[in-house]
């Protein structure tokens, strides 16, 4: 486990009691953290357990003060409660969490990807993510084949699409 | 027709895909149009109508799905990710002096803001002290970058709402603070400009005086133009004033920073409570909108706090130049360190950028690349207040909305 400095203070919170401690901090009069400053997650497969952290920082408007929560959860199945009833904001942060390390947020009323394409496959900001060779079954990497035949000259396509300079007259098209 | 095309065909050039491709027409999986709205139980005179990603006043490529009815808009789906170009992906394949180009791909019309915040999360993990001279250098950097940003933002507001006029007077002035730029850094819009440690250019010699003549032009024309052709327009308040008003609460449980939380009412500014690179040196107010055309708020009221910010920003340029002149000149890259190795351990710093507060949550595992870094932008959380705002709204307005809430895609899709 890194040796974290402690910047702002925090503490780790069980997964499955994280929207009531949420709730807590948020309606507590002494804490009245009623801000979620960012929520992110962090990648962390040479630990021992393998794990995915998800990190909240929390703000005070009124007591002007800070807090972290984190989480840990296996690589495998990552699901943790939602706390977007407690802050709005969490929505929006929670589907970047799912689209990009694919944290599932139990509760969430809308949980789609939100940055990358809906047809995405797999979660990329993982630290095991292998660019994928092909996207909807076009190649978007080229093979040590294709990239001899390209010195070679030939003009290689990318499958189904046929492409005519629009600049062409209509009888060469 | 999609379905005769197969992968067997030759293509173009005759070149088989190792993989088998699936069916052309079946490939995609993204959600049809019925699976994202009710279509069966929409009334006689609703439409869901497409606005985006090519609309010119979406600033940007932001697509908008409205649920409408006539002129009303009932529910907005926002799609964004257009510009998603993997910012936190390259993060970890770079070295931490390697990020700050990237950083300024984020907001690119504020990009000293941006690298700002990255330079001194950075410089927090590492424990650098900058000496007062960058201080002071970055400062002016900020404030100016904070004038440019704005008169972007305030321009295009007016051109959303059909005011041209002013758009090209306060471009002009950008143009000006652009040649102070291009004449310290080489650059114009992406500067590599905040190094951690130090900046990479010391201000030339003569940019004070330079730098007091664009503000004197800015505080004595552009300034007053702005207020009397644009913002006391008659119908330049009909359209705002009493649009898309958003309310201290909503403003915090949605994480809206900057000149739209204090546009809210609310008197929270970074650099006032939490100052860094110095700014507690400086006397300069934090504009609120007060609501003088209506509910506290509103769009109009976020513009205006733009409108203040400017010549707030003008009046801590004044301080600065006054303390550049002042002080001993310094190297500006003294404190760069020659290798960037911080220990193990995580930070998060926030900083005002122009269009509120720009987070970096920056984790190191003592290598020389950042373990993780996360960009917490003020326009990603200021967007996903949107559906809450424009509900009940007409169309028109919403075009009052976006403007007024000055996102930039490139930094919500990063």
């Amino acid at each position: 486990m890194f040796e974290e400095k402690a910047v702002d203070p925090w503490a780790v919170v069980k997964p499955e009691a994280i929207a009531e401690v949420a709730t807590f901090c948020k309606g507590e009069p002494a804490l009245g953290f009623d801000n979620l400053m960012c929520l992110s997650v962090v990648d962390y497969p040479k630990e021992t357990p393998p794990r995915l952290e998800v990190v909240y920082h929390l703000y005070s408007y009124s007591h002007d003060h800070t807090f972290v929560l984190k989480v840990h959860l296996p690589r495998e199945d990552p699901r943790v409660p939602s706390v977007e009833h407690t802050w709005g904001v969490a929505n929006w942060h929670e589907r970047e969490a799912f689209d990009l390390f694919g944290v599932v947020f139990e509760g969430h009323s809308d949980l789609r990807r939100i940055l990358l394409p809906d047809d995405w496959q797999g979660h990329p900001l993982r630290k095991d993510w292998v660019d994928p060779d092909f996207y909807n079954g076009m190649r978007v990497k080229p093979t040590p084949q294709m990239a001899e035949r390209y010195a070679a000259g030939e003009v290689i396509g990318v499958g189904p699409f046929e492409f005519t300079p629009p600049n062409l007259p209509i009888e060469e098209r | 027709m999609a379905s005769e095309v197969s992968h067997s065909s030759s293509g173009a050039a005759g070149f088989t895909p190792a993989e088998p491709r699936g069916a052309w027409g079946a490939r995609r999986s993204a959600p049809k149009l019925s699976e994202r709205w009710d279509l069966e139980g929409l009334d006689v005179d609703e439409m869901i109508v497409n606005m985006g990603p090519q609309h010119p006043s979406t600033h940007g490529v932001l697509r908008l799905e409205l649920k409408t009815d006539g002129e009303i808009v009932k529910a907005v789906r926002l799609h964004i990710g257009y510009l998603h170009r993997c910012f936190e992906k390259h993060c970890e394949n770079v070295d931490y002096p390697g990020v700050i180009p990237y950083t300024d791909r984020l907001d690119y019309v504020a990009s000293m803001g941006c690298s700002l915040g990255y330079a001194l999360a950075v410089e927090k993990l590492l424990g650098i002290e900058c000496p007062p001279y960058v201080n002071v250098v970055r400062v002016i950097m900020a404030e100016l970058q904070r004038i440019a940003s704005h008169c972007v933002a305030v321009g295009t507001y007016g051109m959303d709402l059909g005011a041209f006029t002013p758009f090209l007077h306060l471009l002009r002035d950008r143009e000006k603070i652009l040649d102070l730029f291009e004449w310290t850094c080489g650059a114009r819009l992406l500067y590599n400009y905040n190094w951690i440690g130090g900046v990479s250019h010391d201000v030339p010699e003569g940019f004070a005086r330079a730098c007091r003549n664009m503000l004197r032009e800015f505080e004595a024309m552009t300034h007053p133009e702005l207020v009397e052709l644009l913002i006391g327009n008659k119908i330049f308040v009909k359209r705002t004033a009493e649009v898309g008003v958003c309310s201290p609460e909503l403003a915090i449980s949605y994480d809206l920073t900057g000149p739209n939380l204090r546009g809210s009412g609310l008197p929270r500014d970074l650099r006032k409570d939490h100052p860094y690179s110095g700014y507690e040196q400086y006397d300069f107010a934090v504009p609120v909108g007060t609501g003088q055309y209506g509910p506290v708020g509103s769009c109009f009221d976020r513009n205006w706090v733009r409108v203040v910010e400017m010549s707030e920003s003008a009046k801590i340029l004044h301080q600065a130049l006054d303390k550049l002149e002042q002080l001993e000149k310094t190297d500006v890259h003294e404190k760069v360190p020659k290798r960037v190795k911080p220990p193990k351990g995580d930070v998060y710093f926030r900083s005002e950028a122009p269009r509120g507060q720009l987070g970096y949550y920056v984790v190191s595992d003592g290598g020389v690349n950042p373990y993780r870094v996360k960009v917490k932008s003020p326009c990603f959380t200021a967007m996903s207040v949107f559906h809450v705002l424009s509900r009940g709204m007409y169309i028109a307005d919403i075009i009052a909305l976006i403007g007024s809430l000055d996102v930039v895609l490139g930094e919500i899709d990063r």
